[in-house]
């Protein structure tokens, strides 16, 4: 649905009186395909803006090539334009209209006529739950329900494709939650969803695949949950009632165990690569050598750790 | 025709803003009515000079200049509200629409004419119980150069709010550009009055040209040569400022 291939931007700035360039985006290849949730991971500044703006037609590239639905970013600007939506990072709405004057103007113009524009408007504060506050000014609304007005607008014209800038930022865990139930209805009505964040619990558990963007370059780039393996694995942690060495000695030669290694007396820690098929043939390798278990737990690499291994940064630092 | 229909779209929503916050308006009214005011005994006698023998000769010159020192403010302080506009992402929105890049232009400064001449209403009345006597074809006239001077100076002050880099050397240019030319257009004081030299720049200033028009057309005098030749010029000068301010704006919201 939507192919990149070289992509890339960069800026001049002026900094004391010299010019200095940044290279925003550098040689972005992406693949997105139809129906999934294709999540955009970074800290700020890490290009994710400008790479959406190109894509939406708003910034031409200074390099690459990239399709969208099907139509050349670069000679049918038109047809792209009419195929996608784009949610932009800042607010969008006038403060002093209400959301349904926001949504008639902007299926309006989409050249869409202006009764069938009032049904659209109506059908959209309906699906993203603004019935309620539909014919209040958008200065009186909480940060989630002007972000919701803000994607309504994006898909009133029923685009294949939405881009979404940063959606969920700065908003509080419930408003959050909500919209990534709107994110999740949009992509199961069949469309395609393009989303930055520099959220990872986000990027993990909304995304179907991301990538991961630093210094405008892409470091990363799968499922979460394949990210995550490729890097290490999962840990096993595991108590034993004072026979940790005897515990080792069993686990050692079994083929799911990659490596393992006692803490002190009553304590293991196992990588494996998949816990959940792991844990089953530890427990009973442990049983049949006449080893009890006090406790058990998995612990999972998130994408901290991976985002920690690509750049030698941890992301919720920078 | 889609232009058409695009300018109404955003002229709409501007008015329906408008509406929204009245005391914009109302507040932008407030000095002109309060010089009216202040002015009024001082003006038989400050335009006796120029052979304002009546108080109402003297409205009949004073008023049109003021409603263009109004017109030219606010459609030289419009490029501040483009900018305003430009980064608080409701542009930005609509640029992956449909909508005519000049419509968005366009639309909103047709609201900007729609407040002057709402405001020249306003102070049109409140100038004839303190003596003003005008024809109403002839006011209709001026308002058509009002109307002119407004998408004129709106045009230029966009230009400029598209080629600068933001408010404050936007400030800096219209305080040194507007200022004089209100100055020497006569607006408030008749030009006739100034030394000769300052006269012959005068000529020069299509401001001057509109002010001369406007007060033809108060006095009545509307078979006067000012009154076709300040309405060429107005209307040609709005038409070259326009088609450059929406150019550039069409090329930088492409
Ligand atoms: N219009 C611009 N002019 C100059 N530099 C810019 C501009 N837009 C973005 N940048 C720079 O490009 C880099 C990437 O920015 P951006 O795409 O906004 O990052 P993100 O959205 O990931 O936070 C940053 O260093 C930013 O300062
Ligand atoms: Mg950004």
């Amino acid at each position: 649905m939507i192919e990149t291939n070289g992509l890339s931007k960069s800026f001049e700035t002026k900094r004391k009186r010299q010019t200095v360039k940044v290279d925003a985006v550098v040689d972005v290849n992406l693949k997105v395909a139809e129906g999934e949730i294709f999540g955009f991971l970074g800290p700020n500044g890490a290009g994710k803006t400008t790479t959406l703006r190109m894509l939406a037609t708003l910034l031409p590239p200074d390099g690459g090539e990239a399709t969208i639905a099907g139509f050349n970013l670069r000679t049918e600007p038109a047809k792209v334009r009419k195929s996608i939506g784009y949610v932009q990072q800042g607010r969008a709405t006038w403060d002093d209209a209400t959301a349904r004057e926001e949504l008639i103007l902007q299926a309006r113009m989409y050249t869409i006529d202006k009764a069938e524009a009032m049904v659209r408007a109506e059908a959209a504060l309906k699906a993203f739950d603004l019935t309620e506050i539909a014919d209040r000014r958008c200065k009186t609304y909480s940060g989630g329900q002007r972000r919701r007005v803000d994607v309504a607008m994006g898909v009133i014209h029923q685009p294949k494709v939405l881009f979404l800038d940063e959606p969920t930022a700065s908003l509080d865990p419930q408003s959050r939650a909500h919209m990534w139930d709107e994110v999740r209805r949009l992509r199961d009505e069949g469309m395609t969803i393009f989303i930055t964040t520099h959220y990872l619990d986000e990027a993990d558990a909304l995304c179907d695949r991301i990538a991961i963007i630093d210094h405008g370059s892409i470091v990363a780039e799968g499922t979460p949950a394949d990210l995550k393996r490729e890097i290490s694995g999962d840990v096993v942690t595991i108590g034993v009632p004072e026979s940790a060495a005897k515990a080792e000695e069993v686990l050692k030669g079994q083929k799911v165990v990659k490596s393992v290694e006692a803490r002190g007396d009553s304590e293991l820690r196992l990588s494996v690569d998949t816990g959940e098929t792991a844990i089953p043939l530890i427990m009973k390798t442990l049983s049949d050598g006449g080893i009890s278990l006090t406790t058990i737990e998995l612990h999972r690499p998130t994408l901290d750790d991976v985002f920690l291994t690509k750049t030698g940064r941890s992301l919720r630092e920078s | 025709m889609k232009l058409f229909r695009d300018i109404w779209l955003v002229f709409q929503r501007h008015m329906l803003l408008m509406i929204r916050t009245p005391m914009l308006v109302i507040l932008g009214v407030a000095q002109p009515v309060v010089y009216l005011i202040l002015f009024a005994p001082l003006l038989k006698e400050a335009l006796a000079t120029l052979g304002a023998q009546t108080t109402t000769d003297a409205y009949r010159m004073y008023v049109p200049g003021m409603l263009i020192a109004l017109a030219m403010a606010t459609g030289l302080y419009s490029g501040f509200s483009l900018l305003a506009e430009l980064s608080s992402g409701v542009i930005e929105r609509s640029r992956v629409t449909a909508i005519s890049r000049t419509a968005m232009l366009l639309g909103r400064t047709l609201r900007d004419v729609v407040v002057i001449i709402i405001q020249s209403i306003i102070l049109t009345i409140l100038s004839i119980p303190l003596g003003l006597i005008v024809q109403v074809l002839n006011v209709l006239l001026a308002y058509l150069i009002l109307a002119m001077v407004t998408l004129f100076t709106s045009a230029i002050s966009y230009g400029i709010a598209l080629k600068v880099s933001g408010p404050a050397v936007l400030g800096q240019v219209i305080n040194n550009v507007a200022q004089p030319l209100m100055l020497l257009s006569g607006t408030l004081l008749p030009i006739a009055l100034a030394p000769l030299w300052l006269r012959r720049v005068a000529d020069w200033n299509p401001f001057a040209w509109a002010v001369d028009g406007m007060r033809s057309l108060f006095k009545g005098d509307s078979s006067n040569p000012h009154v076709w030749q300040s309405l060429v010029i107005v209307t040609v000068l709005t038409v070259i400022a326009m088609a450059w301010s929406t150019r550039l704006f069409a090329k930088h919201v492409k």
